[in-house]
């Protein structure tokens, strides 16, 4: 009995009610998920979010706090960090048991501690009921076993931002879609004194994002179903070979670069291509000055190449929210995260940002702001084509401390600047992951 | 047999205790008391809490498991970690030799008459004065490869065609850090230094200037000498601080290039906090104490000795 959860109720009573309707017993009609939470009273929380890389998305989420704090008599104090300070501070909560309530905080760091965090299945059935599902990848950021420990807000998408000019001066009227045309263009933009870049250095989004990918998209991965490492293969020798070809395309200085770096270097019109969120764009669209507008007219965006296994293989940072056990106020989390996520609500954030978070529920894809404009489009489907960074295995503790160790990003910086071998930086990733892995 | 009276037993017992109380070592402990309690809460037992983490698997919010010395028998193996230690050494012995040699400089200069002296002298202490996190982001800005003032001033000079990478190679990015460390702890090593040349005897350079010193033999002879208790609590303060710097290396480099400017600190707390594992952060937060002992030992008692302080010649 205790294997049986909410959804399996659910699951049951749509089936009941189909098997009964269709024998004309009852009338037959979709059934309206209910939300019954009712919050502690005079409950006030505190929640620590992702330092906004737009402002007016910002805005929007804090005015909807708002909303929230007067429609319910919650308050809320609203706090924000950057991706990698959030992270040390969700560790220190969970460990310590005091804190914020609710983080909004990235991948699998709540598979990290679990069983410190709030269960929120109710809240994320009820969105996937209401809302027809939520993508698989979001899913298993979500749940731990039958669980769900976080509710996944969408993915910050990263897709390839690069100058229309400079691609087609290199002799592609389209973005590539496979790995030799990449850096067949790669070359070409190097060749051409416009060259691009990708963070190399412990850059959290950016590095981890483009270097999961690469590995993925040549067959090669960290770990197995089985969470064994496997990471000393054919494949990811094949993606390091491929690397130091790339590496040598690169704008110099990659190796030192964070998340804001190849923001800075594509508006000074030194980059002309590289992965990144859709911020560059919005930033530039919305600056007074006339050469960075310049920039924005002359750049698009397109979803990272299809390597060996011809379906996608991103790596996104997906950002997830979870309410801590030590809450005083655990019903009062949900309720905000159950009024932050509400359609009308999200819409209207999405809104705001210009599409810099993929929705988690593809219902909310419908968004007007994904087809206000053909260069935001490509950033609406990322949380489709995107890949867990646990990928063969399970999301937990060795996936977080792999990923938050750089273990692949400092393998492809060793082998692309010949620091070691492609064959020796392999097997130091593939001991440094067996330490994470063997526990 | 004789039996006291309820009072009369009161009154001996109360002169017992007064007696005790008004005992010199008895008031001596009970005054120490206080202070004991704090240096054990607050320093003893974070050192034997992290001593302890550091033999255990512990992960970030849950329990962990006695493994003996597995952790530092995985970190013998570990290259990364090696790595770190060698960043550590090179990052503290560079950074502190001229650290000091420029704060001695500093100091003799400001214990001259100068004009602007108080001026000069707060201009010393400003890279002090400005929180750490600022001063490395104004590195961070300084060191960066498309935008560095100094390669875009070497460039407008024509001393160089393209921009120095500095934090983009490992060699660059360590120079770099150290020099970033130098500038930040070079006014406290000045200051402090210089407070140590004010409480010198204007009379003992006096005299030697009548015996014919040269000013090369007034500072070998009585300006080292005399200074060299507080050289040894300079550097000892010094080597420490430098040893575990945290804030700089992790906010310029986060470790980078290729772990090239990893210290222990930042590593440690890489392994511990970002990657989950406590016991392997503990683990090599533990390692450096050996190092900060010889460190301390060194610069303690080496440069007290007393055949120094006299100008000897060992």
């Amino acid at each position: 009995m205790s294997d049986f959860n909410r959804r399996d109720v659910i699951k049951a009573g749509v089936a009941a009610t189909a098997l009964l309707g269709g024998s004309g017993i009852v009338p037959v009609r979709a059934a309206e998920p209910t939300w019954t939470n009712v919050p502690e009273s005079g409950a006030s929380i505190r929640v620590l979010r992702w330092k906004q890389f737009i402002q007016a998305e910002f805005d929007e989420f804090a005015a909807q706090t708002k909303k929230f704090s007067e429609k319910t008599g919650i308050k809320v104090r609203l706090d924000a960090e950057s991706w990698d300070d959030i992270r040390p501070k969700a560790a220190v909560a969970a460990n310590v048991g005091a804190g914020p309530d609710l983080i909004i905080g990235t991948l699998d760091d709540p598979f990290k501690f679990p069983e410190k965090l709030i269960d929120v299945t109710d809240v994320a059935e009820y969105l996937g009921a209401k809302y027809g599902g939520w993508y698989p990848v979001a899913e298993k950021y979500g749940k731990k076993d039958k669980t769900w420990i976080a509710i996944p807000q969408g993915a910050t998408g990263g897709c390839m931002n690069y100058r229309i000019s400079h691609m087609k001066a290199a002799g592609f009227e389209k973005f590539p879609t496979d790995l030799p045309g990449f850096l067949k263009l790669c070359q070409g933009l190097k060749k051409n004194g416009t060259p691009p870049g990708f963070a190399l250095g412990h850059a959290t989004g950016d590095a981890n994002g483009w270097c999961q990918w690469l590995l993925w998209a040549h067959g090669g991965k960290v770990v197995n179903e089985k969470n064994e490492v496997v990471i000393e293969s054919p494949e990811t020798l094949a993606a390091l070979e491929y690397v130091k070809q790339l590496y040598e395309t690169f704008i110099p200085g990659v190796l030192s670069w964070n998340d804001s770096n190849n923001n800075k270097a594509f508006l000074s019109g030194e980059l002309s291509l590289t992965l990144n969120g859709i911020s560059i764009w919005t930033v530039a669209k919305n600056s007074p000055d006339p050469k960075q507008q310049e920039i924005a007219k002359d750049m698009d965006h397109a979803p990272m190449p299809i390597g060996v296994s011809g379906k996608p293989t991103e790596q996104q940072n997906v950002v997830v929210a979870y309410g801590y056990k030590h809450s005083k106020y655990p019903k009062a989390v949900k309720e905000y995260l159950c009024f932050m996520w509400d359609k009308e609500n999200y819409d209207a954030w999405e809104k705001a940002s210009n599409g810099y978070v993929s929705p988690p529920l593809p219902a909310y894809n419908d968004n007007p702001i994904w087809t206000s404009d053909a260069k935001i489009t490509p950033f609406r489907d990322c949380m489709k084509r995107c890949q867990d960074n646990g990928f063969a295995g399970d999301l937990g503790y060795a996936s977080a401390a792999v990923m938050g160790d750089f273990v692949v990003v400092d393998m492809f910086a060793e082998a692309a600047t010949g620091t070691q071998s492609p064959k020796d930086a392999m097997k130091r990733a593939a001991e440094r992951a067996k330490r994470y892995y063997q526990v | 047999m004789t039996v006291l009276a309820e009072p009369t037993v009161r009154r001996v017992r109360e002169s017992q205790l007064s007696r005790m109380l008004d005992g010199r070592n008895t008031l001596g402990a009970m005054f120490m008391l206080p202070a004991a309690a704090i240096l054990l809460l607050f320093l003893a037992y974070p050192l034997v809490l992290g001593l302890w983490l550091g033999m255990t698997d512990t992960k970030i919010g849950g329990a962990g498991r006695f493994i003996g010395w597995n952790n530092f028998s995985s970190l013998a193996k570990d290259t990364v970690f090696w790595l770190s230690v060698f960043n550590t050494t090179l990052y503290t012995v560079v950074a502190s030799i001229i650290k000091f040699a420029l704060g001695l400089y500093l100091a003799v200069l400001l214990n001259e008459r100068l004009p602007f002296k108080s001026i000069i002298r707060a201009i010393v202490l400003l890279p002090f004065v400005v929180p750490t996190v600022l001063s490395a982001i104004a590195f961070w800005w300084i060191y960066d490869s498309q935008f560095s003032i100094v390669s875009w001033v070497l460039v407008k000079l024509g001393f160089i065609h393209s921009y120095i990478d500095f934090l983009g190679d490992p060699w660059n990015a360590r120079w770099s850090v150290i020099v970033a460390n130098i500038w930040r702890g070079v006014p406290f090593v000045a200051i402090t230094l210089l407070a140590g040349l004010q409480t010198i005897s204007p009379s003992l350079y006096e005299a030697a200037t009548l015996d014919g010193a040269s000013n090369a033999q007034r500072f070998r002879y009585i300006t080292l000498p005399m200074l060299s208790p507080i050289i040894a609590v300079v550097m000892t303060f010094s080597v420490l601080l430098t040893f575990t710097d945290f804030q700089l290396i992790y906010t310029i480099t986060r470790g980078g290039p290729i772990n090239a400017t990893h210290l222990m600190a930042t590593l440690s707390f890489q392994r511990a906090i970002t990657g989950g594992n406590l016991g392997e952060g503990a683990a090599i937060a533990n390692a450096m104490i050996p190092f900060l002992v010889v460190a301390i030992l060194f610069s303690y008692f080496g440069l007290q000795r007393r055949k120094w302080q006299q100008g000897g010649g060992e």
